[in-house]
């Protein structure tokens, strides 16, 4: 088994010497071209096409949560908190829930009359990322001086403040008659994206949803790669691998901790945002702390660290959430006699798949280099070492 | 280590003093690891700090590079206090240090460690880094070549350039940290036993390599030791610690006849 892994490997390393340096970009081109053309292959309001847009949106927050714990090493239990604030970021700024205000901006001919807030989808995706940026920053600073487990208490903290706070906010005024939430009645009647030339999206036909959410994947994989091979990409993992030995090196400590949770938490608000508009409410009851566990699973499952493991696992785990377990498997039990449909013994799914990862491929489905590299060199230095010591060396004398 | 003869260098005619500690004291609680020690680093010169383990020698270290705060005194790098200062800024004011236990980033290659030393010395930042104009693309590669050509001066082959650091072998490991150290570009180098772990050769090759360094790269160096043979073959000046206490401080010849040291070191004689 081991022998044909290794054979595998070379023939791997063999192939990826003959192709040409522009390959991995002509790979990214088709990858892309692929991307934009799918949706003409399914029917415009399908299940599938509805699951996909949703599983592309769990990938954008799989990347921010990716940043925080993959390259920073900051376990974050409460990142359900920052999917809260970017969808009440387009609660607020987004439809007539603040009604006594009148502030339109490029927005479509029929919001633009209507009371409230209205701003364009793509300024509220901006402040969305902005306020959760914030909130990133808020939460980062108490966990400055933790480690390990303890980050992940404060941040699981986090996570459940704001959650009741959503719940809540509907009895915490806001002056005027107006409140900061609507509880768990929920934000409804927000505004669906528009853009001029296009108009405004509607829930029949899903393509161009597919698109943004597209376009926003894109723009939050470009960062991230972007910054995987910085300075500050390096920064954040001389962090997690030996904070003293980092800060030893010059390496600022509040600094770099600091952009990552903003960054991480940006990403997690974009996204949210558009679960906002998407979802067409914003309910206090969708902010469970399950959540945060369910994003945690896909950064996991898809290989920590890994940017690439982190779109696959939040598409996958989107895809078996929305598609291949209420869509296409959910009445298997019943054809075994079993009164239940799948969709009640989601979790139970969950959590097998999970111990089956972790039994059978803990690294992940796509393992971060770093990672791969010391499960495969591991060997290779062992037998450097056997013959360092074996070597012409001095003697004691 | 590369080798490199060298006359035994002359102690520079006026001493102008890199670091200067200042009744630096440090408690834990009801231990007091170091207390009330003054001492200072001449220019350009190889100093150790030596005594019995538990004497105080690392804690002295981690508050010169401000991973710990003194309880009392002051410490001067030039004309600066950075006696509060964080440790980051104190590396990026030039003073970079290795570790006792090697403290090195273990997922990282050879390059990459190194290149997190050169970190003080880089400008871009996040929209730098996501953007990635010319400049910060220069700045990185200049880093990385920057990074391969101290990784050889110090003596690291090229095949392990690119291999993790944990996985690499204990000298090779040593040889990374130095370069790291080195690759802030300090103009103090602060060593927490360099040698150990090392054989009477290599000690003795690393012995050369610091007045190297001294030499050509204008570096003034502390030195945490045990090796005695080291101690006395390198440095100027020696300060001995005990019980957190300086209880001497010259020359290394002055040093060893040191009857407190000699205490310190082998017990007191029965009388």
């Amino acid at each position: 088994m081991s022998e044909l892994r290794a054979q595998l490997r070379e023939w791997q390393a063999a192939v990826q010497k003959r192709l040409p340096p522009w390959s991995s970009r002509a790979m990214a081109v088709s990858l892309i071209v692929i991307g934009i053309v799918l949706p003409f292959l399914f029917s415009s309001s399908s299940a599938f096409m509805n699951a996909t847009i949703i599983a592309i949106a769990y990938a954008v927050m799989s990347l921010g949560l990716n940043v925080v714990v993959g390259f920073a090493g900051l376990l974050d239990l409460g990142y359900v908190a920052f999917y809260a604030l970017g969808a009440y970021s387009l609660g607020w700024l987004g439809s007539g829930f603040f009604f006594k205000a009148q502030v339109h901006a490029l927005v479509s001919p029929v919001a633009s009359t209507l009371p409230g807030v209205h701003l364009n989808f793509i300024l509220i995706l901006i402040a969305a990322a902005l306020i959760c940026a914030g909130a990133g920053v808020v939460i980062g600073l108490p966990t400055l001086r933790l480690r390990g487990d303890y980050i992940a208490i404060v941040t699981l903290a986090f996570g459940e403040i704001i959650g009741v706070l959503a719940v809540n906010g509907q009895s915490v005024p806001v002056g005027g008659g107006m409140t900061l939430t609507a509880g768990n009645l929920g934000i409804s009647a927000v505004d669906a994206p528009y853009f001029p030339g296009i108009g405004s999206f509607n829930l029949l036909n899903l393509r161009p949803w597919y698109w943004l959410i597209f376009a926003i994947l894109l723009v939050v994989l470009f960062v991230n790669l972007r910054l995987r091979d910085s300075r500050l990409g390096r920064a954040w993992i001389a962090l997690r691998e030996d904070e003293v030995a980092a800060v030893s090196m010059g390496i600022p400590l509040v600094k770099t901790k600091l952009l990552a949770y903003a960054i991480g938490a940006a990403f997690g608000g974009m996204s949210g945002a558009f679960f906002g508009t998407y979802y067409t409410v914003v309910n206090a009851g969708q902010f469970q702390f399950g959540f945060s566990i369910f994003i945690l699973a896909m950064v996991i499952i898809g290989g920590l660290g890994s940017i690439w493991g982190a779109v696959v696992g939040g598409l996958a785990l989107g895809y078996i959430n929305n598609y291949l377990i209420p869509d296409v498997l959910n009445n298997l039990p019943a054809k075994f006699g079993f009164n239940f449909q799948l969709t009640q013994v989601e979790f139970g799914i969950f959590g097998f798949l999970l111990v089956i990862m972790m039994v059978l491929r803990p690294q992940g489905l796509i393992p971060e280099r770093r990672r791969r590299l010391e499960l495969t060199a591991g060997i290779a230095a062992e037998d450097a070492q056997l013959v360092e010591t074996q070597g012409p060396a001095g003697g004691p004398t | 280590m590369s080798p490199t003869e060298t006359p035994p260098p002359a102690p520079p005619a006026v001493a102008l003093s890199v670091l200067r500690a200042e009744h630096v004291t440090k408690q834990f609680g009801g231990l007091v690891a170091v207390n009330d020690v003054s001492f200072d680093i001449p220019q350009h010169s190889i100093v150790s700090l030596i005594g019995p383990n538990g004497a105080g020698k690392t804690t002295l270290f981690n508050m010169l590079t401000g991973l710990y705060r003194p309880t009392q005194g002051r410490i001067l790098l030039g004309e600066r206090d950075i006696t509060r200062a964080r440790p980051d800024v104190i590396t990026s004011y030039g003073v970079a240090r290795t570790f006792q236990n090697i403290r090195l980033f273990g997922a990282m290659t050879a390059v990459e460690n190194v290149m997190i030393g050169h970190h003080t010395q880089m400008r871009a930042g996040l929209f730098g880094s996501i953007l990635r104009p010319p400049w910060v693309r220069r700045e990185e590669l200049q880093t990385r070549e920057r990074a391969r050509e101290l990784l050889a001066y110090v003596g690291l082959r090229e095949p392990a350039f690119d291999r993790l650091a944990s996985q690499l072998p204990y000298g090779d490991q040593r040889r990374v940290e130095l370069a790291r150290a080195l690759a802030s570009q300090p103009t103090l180098l602060l060593l927490d036993e360099p040698t150990a772990g090392m054989n009477p050769n290599e000690s003795q090759a690393l012995t050369e390599f610091m007045r190297a360094l001294r030499d050509e790269l204008k570096l003034t160096i502390l030195l945490i030791e045990h090796d005695m043979k080291v101690v006395m073959g390198v440095s100027e000046r020696v300060t001995v610690l005990d019980y957190g206490k300086k209880i001497a401080e010259g020359e290394p010849a002055e040093v060893r006849a040191d009857p407190g040291v000699i205490e310190a070191y082998l017990g007191k004689r029965a009388s």
